[in-house]
């Protein structure tokens, strides 16, 4: 049998990594896990993996351990991160590269507008659903 | 002083006790305000991707009817309108060949626009353009008995580059107040964010957030909180009914645009608000202040 | 013509590896004026020294270039060698083909045919090389020490004993410096007054230091050597031959002000002495705040004073004093708390820094040593230690590691834990340096012994809420947001230079890094030496560190100032600009470019005259004098030519 490792590397997934400096340029080797970007991202608290963890995850490579996380679903694109950054790391900005990645992979749209309750719409700004297609709707 | 204006959506429908109030006042201060005879809407959320060129497309139409207007200025009020032209602007400067690549797609544009032809400018830079000589002159020496919580959000703010003040100390809204004759509060959730278009997905997110803002305000003294973006007016003010709906001892606030009160302020009759657009109703605050 | 030996380094594989040597050998015979080539594994080792001083004998040389290494690093080396054997050093010239050739090379055809162009022109300038006599010239055996710090008393010490006359002065009205301020010294937690003050003691009865406090540099002129410093000595407003340091004159002023010394945490009068255990121990009168300078009456302390020792009509006094070295050891300050909106921005009282809080736990301090905190005077039970405030953070502070923090901070919440053994220590951090004799085990202590709890992150925010300091910040171990509801919080700012010491500098013309501290000579090798001869670096003006680095750089500037002042002459190298009186029509451009204040004109001659010890052969002058009057000795624009036309020719 083989040896169990949680985090076997180098880790193969050239295409995503390629993909994601595309799209974003971010260099996510500055980051120095000082956890500001979990600390001030208003949504933490409802993420499965914190911002600095995905940060980390990137480092690594590891772009399964970030599908499978809520994270940049989460993120309503404040860009405190990115502020807070001692490093100014566009944090903000790798959150939409992972959201185009994977809107680009696996589903044209997450979101579907006949979900939304018609009592809602009422009051609803029309600027909070149009940015919500944006970040969910490729 | 002249000014396009470009109002976007929703200050043509929710969100238009903003843009009537606006209006009014800069009437008042003499500011010949035009609104552009073609707009677009921006899309709300700038694309960081560099890519994704065509969410960048609407926005820079936008610029070149701002450009044809003739008009150095381009006034927008929404926070949320502001950041995506804003970010659209120094995106096309920063990237020339991209750039030529959004001009290719728009065909039937009479002109193009390259970045510095015209200045897009948000409300309370445009206050301070018109100084407070000018306004001191309209509002006069009084001084209004009201505690506001000048509420910035993340727009206006963020990134820095587009930044109208200090991303972590801003002092512009209050200051603005203060010229205004008003007592501005500052309180620490004032540059926080108020959870966004997530309350379509994740309304708890947008809840705490309201919870946090709401609080605070209140801890810290405030007869109301003032917005200048109506996604932060409707996640203040609406969800606030309801986790007040749902927990009795929940204090609420009122939430006013900064021009709805700027106006008072001015003089101008609260008349021209429609307040069912409220959903904390601000009435019986103005009345106690001797304001309605 | 001279007869030139050209000797060729592999420098193992550092330049055969890419050079080859053979060619350049081959190549080099065909030169004119070279009369005998030979390479070498090795040059700079004693065998290949050797080889030279033989060859030079053997083949009659009086010309020698060696192609190796940069000149930075043997030049000397070689030059010595070849006076060894004989021939004037200046006729020595290396041909640098490892940094400028080798190193920076792959294609091994093109770096040889490089290195034999570089060795070339080498060739061309010796054979005009002058022999040159180094220059001479007297020490002035008195040193000048600004600054006296930890760092500053030290150097002071030093030097005097080792009997040369030292002038240290200090802004302030008492030395000390910042040492002074602190409660206990970590990793030992000795008391910094008990073993700084001994020191300061020794200062004041040490017969060759003349110490000028309340007195700061004005002016500094000359060089290496020889140095003319102007001291604006502040008036004290106070008579110290009079003074018997009583007291009674500052327990009667009426003015109270904050007290800078602990951080506006307690009130002084406006005649003051520092601290009780301020050297000199006599008050001075802070004329800003004094009533009488301010409205005229008063004049309290001098009625009380019964020695007549006030003196209301003392001025500003400008002294000047001739010294041969200059120690800069001026220190640091704290990045203020108002930098830091997301922390408040410095409008939360009881969010302090870290030297305020050392006042808080000194038994000197305004509290006596009570942790009690600045709002109200209550004990605070639960407090929070927030690491890398600025430090760390190139994207809106400062990008390096103000390196002491890390210990003071454990130092800090252990005393905190001390005093208040029932009380709450959170500190939060992003890494834990502990490099240093006893540190680590000092911050394991504090983590098992002393309960203090360590967050692993940073904090975004610090806000007041119902009458606690919420600090939100995130524990990156456990992946969770922490928050802490805090009665006060401590933020360990970065160091900076202190912020009058710039002008200074400036002054000095002594070269800063991007942040503002002291740029040593050498980062390894020359690490307590400016560039400038003659001025040496140390303490925190050079770069944040702790008190044993302090003093051991203090130690380090005093035994080289010593060196030097062991010598009768300062010995100057040759290589100048000179002036060819003949050509020089005193137009004075070069005057204006030389940035060592070497030249000057003379009206009476009508031409430019050089002060030899003042040039330090930069060229300036050479490439603007339009009539070539400016020549570089050794490099002489018809040097300059043909090294070029060596280089170019097919």
């Amino acid at each position: 049998m083989e040896p169990k490792v949680s985090i076997k590397l180098p880790a193969k997934d050239a295409a995503r990594v390629e993909r994601f400096a595309e799209i974003t340029g971010v260099n996510v080797f500055a980051c120095y896990q000082c956890g500001n970007c979990s600390a001030s991202c208003p949504a933490t608290e409802f993420m499965d993996v914190p911002p600095h963890q995905v940060m980390r995850y990137l480092q690594l490579e590891m772009f399964d351990e970030i599908v499978k996380a809520n994270t940049c679903w989460i993120c309503a694109a404040c860009i405190t991160c990115t502020a807070k950054c001692p490093r100014g790391i566009d944090i903000a900005k790798a959150m939409e590269g992972l959201r185009q990645i994977f809107l680009e992979e696996q589903e044209f749209a997450r979101y579907n507008i006949f979900d939304i309750k018609k009592k809602v719409l009422e009051k609803l700004p029309q600027i909070a659903l149009v940015g919500n297609f944006r970040k969910n709707i490729l | 002083m002249e000014v396009s204006y470009y109002p976007g959506c929703t200050l043509k429908t929710n969100g238009k006790n903003f843009e009537v109030t606006t209006l009014k006042l800069l009437e008042k201060l003499d500011v010949d305000v035009k609104e552009l005879e073609e707009w677009y809407c921006c899309g709300v959320t700038f694309s960081q991707s560099e890519e994704n060129l065509i969410q960048k497309v609407a926005p820079i139409r936008t610029l070149v009817k701002a450009k044809e207007a003739g008009r150095k200025k381009l006034l927008v009020l929404c926070a949320m309108c502001y950041n995506t032209l804003k970010r659209a602007v120094k995106f096309i400067k920063d990237n020339p060949d991209k750039r030529d690549v959004i001009h290719d797609f728009m065909d039937r544009e009479s002109t193009k626009y390259f970045g510095d032809e015209v200045e897009i400018i948000d409300l309370l830079s445009l206050l301070k353009l018109i100084g407070r000589e000018k306004i001191r002159e309209v509002v006069g020496d009084k001084r209004l008995n009201l505690k506001v919580a000048g509420y910035y959000g993340c727009m206006l703010l963020r990134p820095r580059d587009i930044a109208i003040d200090s991303e972590t100390n801003p002092t512009l809204l209050e200051e603005m107040l203060e010229n205004f004759g008003l007592s501005p509060v500052y309180f620490p959730f004032r540059v926080e964010c108020c959870g966004s278009y997530q309350i379509l997905n994740n309304s708890d997110f947008v809840r705490k957030q309201t919870r946090l803002i709401v609080s605070s305000a209140i801890e810290n003294g405030a007869d109301f909180i003032v917005t200048l973006c109506p996604l932060c007016f409707y996640n203040l003010d609406e969800v606030q009914k309801e986790i007040a709906e749902e927990d009795s001892a929940f204090k609420t606030i009122p939430v006013m645009y900064i021009s709805q009160l700027l106006s008072i302020a001015a003089g101008i009759s609260p008349e021209i608000n429609d307040f069912n657009l409220h959903s904390i109703d601000p009435r019986p605050v103005l009345r106690e202040k001797g304001l309605l | 013509m001279k007869r030139i030996g050209v000797f060729v380094c592999h420098c193992g594989i550092n330049i055969a590896g890419t050079v080859d040597i053979k060619r350049v050998v081959e190549a080099v015979k065909n030169f004119p004026g070279v009369v005998y080539v030979e390479d070498y594994k090795y040059m700079c080792s004693d065998p290949g020294q050797n080889l030279i001083r033989e060859k030079i004998k053997s083949e009659k040389l009086d010309g020698v270039v060696i192609a190796a290494c940069s000149p930075t690093l043997h030049e000397k080396t070689f030059r010595n060698t070849v006076s060894q054997a004989g021939i004037n050093p200046y006729n020595c010239e290396i041909a640098n083909i490892r940094e400028q050739c080798s190193w920076v090379h792959t294609n091994m055809e093109e770096a040889t045919e490089k290195a034999i162009r570089i060795v070339k022109s080498i060739v061309a300038k010796t054979l005009l090389d002058e022999s040159l006599v180094p220059i001479k010239s007297p020490v002035v055996k008195r040193a000048l020490v600004v600054g006296g710090g930890i760092a500053g008393i030290q150097a002071a010490l030093n030097i005097a004993n080792s009997g040369y006359e030292v002038v240290l002065v200090e802004k302030e009205p008492s030395i000390g410096g910042r040492m002074a301020q602190f409660s206990e010294t970590f990793p030992t937690l000795d008391c910094a007054q008990c073993i700084l003050t001994p020191k300061m003691v020794d200062v004041a009865s040490n017969e060759n230091i003349k110490l000028l406090t309340y007195s700061e540099v004005v002016d500094v002129s000359g060089s290496v050597g020889n140095f003319k410093v102007k001291i604006k000595k502040k008036a004290k407003s106070v008579d110290y031959e009079k003074c018997t340091g009583c007291g009674i004159c500052v327990e009667k002023c009426p003015v109270k002000v904050p007290n800078e010394f602990d951080r506006g945490m307690s009130e002084r009068k406006a005649i003051y002495t520092q601290f009780p255990q301020a050297v000199p121990n006599k008050p001075v009168i802070d004329r800003e705040n004094c009533t009488y300078f301010q409205k005229g009456k008063c004049r309290l302390c001098e009625r009380v004073c019964p020695f007549g020792a006030i003196d209301f009509e003392q001025e500003d006094e400008v002294i000047e004093e001739e010294v041969g070295a200059i120690v800069l050891a001026t220190g640091y300050e704290l990045y203020d708390v108002s930098n830091m909106g997301e922390y408040g921005g410095g409008e939360l009282e009881d969010v302090i820094d870290g030297l305020t809080f050392e006042r808080l736990l000194s038994s000197s301090g305004p509290t006596s040593g009570e942790v009690r905190r600045p709002s109200d005077g209550k004990v605070p039970k639960t407090v929070v230690f927030v690491k890398c405030v600025g430090s760390r953070d190139p994207e809106h502070h400062f990008p390096y590691c103000s390196k002491v923090c890390c210990m003071y901070t454990t130092k800090h919440a252990m005393l905190y834990k001390h005093r208040v053994p029932d009380g709450k220590a959170y500190i939060f951090y992003m890494d834990v340096r502990t490099a240093g004799k006893g540190y680590e085990e000092f911050y394991q202590r504090a983590q098992e012994e002393d309960g203090v709890i360590y967050l692993r992150g940073k904090v975004s925010k610090i806000y007041k809420s119902d009458g606690k300091l919420i600090v939100d910040g995130f524990d990156t171990l456990t992946g969770r947001k922490v928050q802490v509801e805090a009665d006060m919080v401590v933020l360990a700012m970065a160091i900076r230079p202190s912020s009058g010491a710039e002008k200074l500098f400036n002054l000095l013309k002594v070269s800063t890094d991007a942040n503002g501290f002291l740029t040593e000579a050498h980062p390894k090798l020359r690490p307590v030496e400016s560039l400038t001869a003659g001025i040496f670096l140390v303490g925190c003006a050079q770069g944040p560190k702790d008190i044993p680095d302090s003093v051991s750089q203090a130690n380090a500037a005093a035994s080289m100032i010593s060196v030097m002042f062991s010598q009768d002459y300062l010995i100057h190298e040759p290589i100048i600009t000179g002036v060819n009186e003949d050509l020089c029509s005193g137009c004075g451009i070069c005057v204006a470019v030389c940035p060592y204040d070497a030249r000057k004109i003379n009206r009476e001659k009508g031409t430019v005259e050089v002060n030899e010890i003042l040039c330090e052969a930069c060229g300036a002058c050479a490439a603007a004098c339009p009539s070539g009057a400016a020549q570089q000795k050794n490099l002489t624009d018809r040097q300059i030519i043909s090294m070029i036309k060596a280089i170019l020719e097919e």
